[in-house]
C-alpha cells in the first residue's frame, strides 16, 4: 500500500469524530447539491412532456411562441397552406389552453386543455390506464390523470364535472401525465377544446407536422418557413430547447436551482476545507518532518489531496445512498428528483473538484513550513 | 586524507530582522569527513544547532559556502536543498520526531518513499535497517509500544536507511537515561565507521565525549578550539578530578 494513502488515511482516522463530521458535511452538501440538480433535470423533462409525447417532425405555431403554454393562436387557413408544401403529409391541428373545472361538490379548478383532432393524432393521451382514446369521441368524453382525481373531485371512469358550463364526462384515465404547474392536464377532442378554451372555430394553437417518408426534414422546415407568414417551424428538438429556456432561465427558476446547487458546493468546500486545515495543522510536525528528511513539497501536498480524494469518496458514497432514497421519494410527485448516470458521474467529479479545492488551503499552510522548526518541538 | 562529505566554509548567519537581528554565526569553517564521528559542543544559544541546520541543507546562510559531496549549494532553491537532504543527509532528532500513526518499518520506509523508492524494496531494506539498529523483532510496533531508547533507534534507522553521506544528529540523547544514551551513541559510533559516512553529534553531555572521534567546541557563533577525541576525554576527566578535589569539604577542627 502507498505510504501517501497510508499517511493520508491514518491523519484523517487520527480525530474520527473531526472526520465523521466532515463526512456528514460532505453527504450533505453533496444532497443538496443533487437534489438541485435532479430537480433541473427534472424540471426540465416535464416541462417538455407534451412536446416529447407529440407525434410531430414539425411544429407550427405563432412567432414568438415561447412555450408549449403559450396560449397564441394561428388562423386555421396556414393548415392548408402548410399541406401544399412538398414533404408536408399532415399537419394535425392542437389547441391548448387554460379552463375553469367546476367540481362536483361546487367550485372551481383550474385545468389545462390539451384538445386534438382524434382522426389525425397530434397530441393523444398516453400511459392509458382505464378508456380508450376512440372513447374520447362520445360527446363530453374528456381524459385525465388519476393523479389528480381528489383536486378535480372525481373518482374514475364516468365521473361528471363541468367546463365552461358543459357537462363533461372522464370517459380515459391516464396514469403519470403531470404538470409541473400542478394544474391538471384535461384530453379532449378539437371542438370541445375549443368550445372549454372559447377558442374560435377558425384558430389553433399548433399545427403538428408530419413529413413524407424519406423527405429531409429540415429541408421541409426551412420551405414552411418560408412560405408561410408569422410562424415559427421548429423541430421537436428546438421547441423543447425553448421551452425548456424560456421556464427554467425566463423565469429565472434555473438560475435559483443552479444557485442553490452553487450553494451546496460553496458549504461543502467550506466544511472540508476547514477540516483539512485543522487536521494539517495539527500534523504540521510530522508534515515539517517529512520536510527536514528531504521530502518534496509535491509528496507533502499528495498527502493532502489523499486526504481530501478519501473524504471525497467516502462523502458521495452515503450522499450518493440518500440521493437515491430521494429519487425514488420524489418519483410519483409533481417535481421529480431525477438522477441520471452522466448526472451521477457529474456528481462525483463535482464532489472529488470540491474536495481538492478545499485542500489549498491546507496546501498553502504546508507550502510556508521550515523544516528547521523540527529542532524546537 | 579523505574528501568531506560536506564541508561549510566561513559561514555567516544573522537571524531574526530589525531590532531582533543576532548573528548565530560569524565566519565557522567545519569539515564532516567520511569515518569520523564530530562531536559538536558549546552552551546554549552558540550556534549549534544553526551550524547543523546548515550543514544539513535545511537553512540557507548569509554568507560562505557549503558544499555537499562536493556540489556548492550556493543559489539552491528548496525543492533543491529538499532533494540534496534526502539523497546526502540522515537526521536524528532529540525529540525523534517519528509517526505516531505508522509502524517502526513504515517509519523507516518514509525515507526511501520520499526518494520514490519501490515499495516492496523500501519494506525489505527498512527492515533490514532495523535489524541493523537492534530491533528486528519490532518492525511492526507503533512508536507508542516502544521505549524512549528504542524509538530513538526507529530514527537512526530512518535516517541510515537511504545509506546517507552524512548523519547529522541534534541532542540525541538528550531525551535518554544514561544507559539508552551510551546504547545510542554506541550505534553512531558504529556507523560512522563505514569510511563513505560522516557523523555529527550535536551534544551538551561530556559523557558521550569517548565516543569521538574528534570534538568541535563552539562559543558565541565562533569555533574555540578542536582536539581528537580521547584528548577531550582525557582534558574532561582530568577536569572532573580536580573538579572533585575541589568540592571535598573542609576539615572541620574542633
Amino acid at each position: 500500500m502507498s505510504l501517501i494513502y497510508r499517511l493520508a488515511s491514518r491523519n484523517l482516522l487520527h480525530d474520527r469524530l473531526r472526520f465523521i463530521a466532515t463526512v456528514i458535511g460532505i453527504v450533505f452538501s453533496v444532497v443538496l447539491v443533487t437534489v438541485q440538480l435532479g430537480l433541473y433535470l427534472g424540471f426540465g423533462r416535464i416541462v417538455t412532456t407534451m412536446i416529447d409525447h407529440a407525434s410531430a417532425d414539425l411544429w407550427i405555431m405563432p412567432r414568438g411562441t415561447k412555450c408549449f403554454e403559450d396560449p397564441s393562436t394561428l388562423d386555421e387557413r396556414t393548415r392548408f397552406q402548410a399541406l401544399s408544401i412538398d414533404g408536408v403529409t399532415q399537419a394535425a391541428p392542437v389547441v391548448i389552453g387554460y379552463a375553469d373545472w367546476r367540481l362536483p361538490a361546487g367550485g372551481t379548478f383550474p385545468v389545462f386543455i390539451v384538445a386534438s383532432d382524434l382522426r389525425e393524432g397530434g397530441l393523444l393521451p398516453w400511459n392509458l390506464v382505464e378508456g380508450s382514446v376512440e372513447a374520447l369521441a362520445i360527446p363530453g368524453a374528456v381524459a385525465v390523470d388519476r393523479s389528480y382525481f381528489d383536486r378535480l373531485g372525481i373518482n374514475g371512469i364516468g365521473a361528471n364535472a363541468e367546463i365552461r358550463g358543459q357537462k363533461v364526462e372522464v370517459r380515459a384515465v391516464t396514469n403519470g401525465i403531470r404538470s409541473f404547474t400542478t394544474t391538471p392536464y384535461v384530453f379532449t377532442t378539437l371542438d370541445r377544446g375549443r368550445a372549454f378554451t372559447g377558442t374560435p372555430a377558425n384558430k389553433v394553437t399548433y399545427f403538428l407536422v408530419r413529413v413524407s417518408p424519406g423527405a429531409d426534414v429540415e429541408s421541409v422546415r426551412r420551405r414552411l418557413a418560408a412560405n408561410l407568414s408569422d410562424v415559427d417551424v421548429l423541430t421537436s428538438a428546438e421547441f423543447r430547447d425553448r421551452s425548456r429556456s424560456f421556464w427554467l432561465f425566463g423565469t429565472g427558476a434555473g438560475f435559483a436551482l443552479f444557485a442553490g446547487a452553487l450553494l451546496g458546493m460553496i458549504v461543502g468546500t467550506v466544511i472540508v476545507a476547514q477540516t483539512l486545515y485543522s487536521s494539517t495543522k495539527d500534523h504540521i510536525n510530522e508534515f515539517a518532518t517529512l520536510r527536514a528528511i528531504g521530502c518534496s513539497r509535491l509528496y507533502i501536498h499528495k498527502v493532502i489531496v489523499c486526504q481530501a480524494l478519501i473524504s471525497a469518496v467516502l462523502g458521495f458514497c452515503f450522499a450518493a445512498g440518500v440521493g437515491l432514497l430521494v429519487v425514488a421519494a420524489t418519483a410519483d410527485t409533481a417535481l421529480p428528483v431525477v438522477m441520471t448516470p452522466a448526472l451521477t458521474v457529474v456528481l462525483f467529479a463535482l464532489t472529488l473538484l470540491m474536495c481538492v479545492i478545499s485542500a489549498v488551503a491546507a496546501i498553502v499552510q504546508v507550502t510556508r513550513i521550515d523544516p528547521v522548526m523540527v529542532f524546537t518541538r | 586524507m579523505t574528501e568531506p562529505v560536506v564541508e561549510a566554509i566561513d559561514i555567516v548567519k544573522w537571524l531574526g530582522k530589525g531590532a531582533a537581528q543576532v548573528q548565530a554565526l560569524k565566519g565557522i569553517s567545519l569539515a564532516l569527513r567520511g569515518g569520523e564521528l564530530t562531536l559538536l559542543m558549546g552552551p546554549s544559544g552558540s550556534g549549534k544547532t544553526t551550524l547543523l541546520s546548515i550543514l544539513g541543507c535545511m537553512l540557507t546562510p548569509t554568507g560562505g559556502t557549503v558544499r555537499m559531496r562536493g556540489r556548492l549549494t550556493e543559489g539552491a532553491g528548496p525543492e533543491e536543498l529538499a532533494k540534496l537532504r534526502r539523497e546526502h543527509v540522515g537526521f536524528v532528532f532529540q525529540s525523534y520526531h517519528l509517526f505516531p500513526t505508522l509502524t517502526a518499518t513504515d517509519n523507516v520506509r518514509l525515507a526511501l518513499d520520499v526518494r520514490g523508492e519501490n515499495s516492496a524494496r523500501a519494506i525489505a531494506k527498512s527492515k533490514d535497517a532495523l535489524a541493523m539498529v537492534g530491533l528486528a523483532g519490532k518492525v511492526n510496533a507503533f512508536p507508542l509500544e516502544l521505549s524512549g531508547g528504542e524509538q530513538q533507534r526507529v530514527a537512526i534507522a530512518r535516517a541510515i536507511v537511504g545509506e546517507p553521506s552524512a548523519v547529522l544528529a541534534d541532542e540525541p540523547t538528550a531525551s535518554l537515561d544514561g544507559e539508552s544514551g551510551n546504547a545510542i551513541m554506541t550505534l553512531l559510533a558504529e556507523i560512522a565507521r563505514d569510511s563513505s559516512r560522516g557523523v555529527l553529534v550535536v551534544a551538551h553531555d561530556p559523557r558521550i565525549l569517548r565516543f569521538a572521534d574528534r570534538v568541535v567546541h563552539i562559543e558565541d557563533g565562533c569555533i574555540i578550539r578542536e582536539e581528537r577525541g580521547d584528548a577531550a576525554l582525557k582534558k574532561d576527566q582530568g577536569e572532573c578530578a580536580a573538579h572533585d578535589h575541589d568540592d571535598k569539604p573542609d576539615r572541620v577542627e574542633n
